[in-house]
């Protein structure tokens, strides 16, 4: 870790202020969310959290469901780091970032009850929908996880089902079948940790002298469906609670974009 | 049987409808979007910069590398796999050739220059979309360049010569086909990039070739017109 770079943060954390003049716990402006956004995926969403940008697009596909859910669809979730979003990046099997990426977000969606994965069964035993949710970062700013679950979760919204004979998909026609999704649908917010200080969407800067974060994934309601801690610093049960309780409140901000 | 309507009415040296933005990727040092009907290309530069490992250094000029990649929800069909394919290696590597005549690299020894460029969604003439940002995302990026490079992909559907296939039109099945994908400098006049498949006489190719500059002419301006943009906007508020 830089420590000079950590050190000279927290000194302006002290102020109450960050680099960017933004208060700790508030997210870059503008939070934007446009759907709809990539004609040859099933859904799609393109979210801006100030100057971080990443597309989330859903291809859909009929496959054999596993054999201990053979009543349920399923979900794929994957995410490039593409080298075109940071000069940080490399071509190349996905490291450890993105795999950490796609996972939380994967269990995001997959443990909230969001997709009711019963409704995507079209034989039992036989064939199911999966949806394919890829993930990719135009422009990495920093806190590209909150943006890609936030775009996942519009581009859920967004998916409408392709023609589908039984036999073949004709992905030229959509037609006007929406997914199965509980209104109570869930949202993930990071919060991390800086000396004593807690913040919300750090930047690429900020994200490099981080000492801990705990993603939180929660629903409309407040319940949490998942969880993720990152890097290395321990953490007291206090700090959990008052980090999961500031990610929730945040959550409830965000959906103001959706 | 004649091929005799396009899809909305184009005329058959029309191209499909063009939006080009520069500067649309902060973190990059130059980048560029450029649209053609329903096929999106994204263009980042990196560079010059240090380039390692180390063998690979030139002493002599700075290298040029461009990786061309479809977003995996970027076809009309199946899901497109992560991770490069072999067309994806030889687009990136003609792409390259297409680039590389504009650009001076002597001032850049052992360095490298990076082109990475991303599709969000294609329906027929990816690589010429993506040589046409890639262009621009370089001069955005500030290199020295001698000219622009424009391309589009020309061809023959059945008994008709036709500037920038689309996906109806590569498909087509009433009578032979050809793709014919151009890049020049619009300024010399050169040629580029040229590949074929399909069938066509040689007087045919010779036409192609004049309707591929011509409406390669046209894309220069659009290319022209945004980078011009960037910096007058940014002119404008300071």
């Amino acid at each position: 870790m830089n420590q000079s770079l950590h050190e000279h943060l927290i000194r302006a954390l002290k102020t109450g202020k960050r680099f960017d003049n933004r208060a700790l716990t508030e997210f870059r402006k503008p939070v934007k969310v446009e759907t709809g956004v990539i004609k040859t995926a099933e859904g799609s969403a393109k979210v801006t959290i100030g100057e971080t940008e990443v597309i989330v697009g859903i291809k859909m596909e009929v496959t054999k469901p596993y054999p201990d859910t053979p009543d349920k669809g399923t979900i794929i979730v994957g995410a490039e780091l593409l080298p075109l979003s940071s000069p940080d990046f490399e071509t190349g099997p996905p490291g450890m970032q993105a795999i950490e990426l796609a996972r939380v977000v994967d269990r995001g969606i997959r443990e909230s009850g969001t997709i009711d994965f019963n409704k995507l069964c079209i034989e039992e035993g036989e064939k199911v929908w999966v949806l394919l949710i890829d993930i990719c970062t135009l422009n990495d700013a920093g806190n590209l996880m909150d943006a890609s679950a936030l775009a996942a979760l519009a581009a859920l919204k967004d998916v409408r089902f392709p023609k589908y004979d039984g036999e073949k998909i004709d992905y030229k026609e959509k037609t006007k079948q929406k997914l199965p999704l509980d209104s109570n649908d869930t949202l993930e917010v990071t919060v991390v940790k800086v000396g004593d200080y807690l913040l919300v969407d750090p930047t690429t800067e900020e994200e490099k002298v981080i000492d801990a974060r705990i993603t939180v994934s929660s629903k409309k309601d407040g319940t949490l469906c998942a969880l993720q801690k990152g890097e290395e610093m321990p953490l007291t049960a206090d700090d959990v609670i008052k980090m999961v309780d500031l990610a929730i409140e945040k959550a409830k901000e965000l959906r103001g974009a959706l | 049987m004649a091929y005799n309507q396009r899809l909305e009415n184009r005329k058959f040296d029309e191209t499909r409808k063009i939006e080009a933005k520069v500067g649309v990727i902060k973190r990059a040092d130059g980048s560029a979007y450029f649209k053609i009907g329903n096929t999106w290309a994204y263009a980042a530069v990196y560079g010059p910069r240090n380039l390692y490992p180390k063998f690979l250094q030139n002493p002599e000029k700075g290298i040029l590398r461009c990786h061309y990649n479809m977003m995996p929800f970027s076809s009309t069909g199946d899901r497109v796999r992560p991770g490069g394919s072999r067309r994806s290696k030889e687009i990136s590597m003609v792409t390259k050739n297409a680039l590389l005549p504009v650009l001076d690299l002597k001032e850049y020894p052992n360095a490298v220059v990076d082109v990475f460029i991303e599709f969000t969604q294609t329906e027929a003439g990816s690589r010429c979309a993506g040589i046409c940002a890639a262009s621009m995302a370089l001069a955005d990026a500030g290199l020295t360049m001698k000219d622009m490079v424009s391309s589009v992909s020309v061809g023959r559907v059945d008994d008709k010569l036709v500037v920038d296939l689309d996906y109806s039109e590569e498909s087509y099945e009433g009578g032979p086909v050809a793709d014919v994908p151009v890049a020049f400098m619009p300024n010399s006049g050169k040629l580029t990039l040229l590949q074929m498949d399909g069938e066509v006489k040689k007087e045919q190719l010779k036409e192609l070739l004049e309707l591929g500059k011509k409406a390669c002419k046209d894309i220069y301006e659009v290319q022209k017109a945004a980078l011009k943009k960037k910096y007058e906007a940014k002119g404008g508020s300071q």
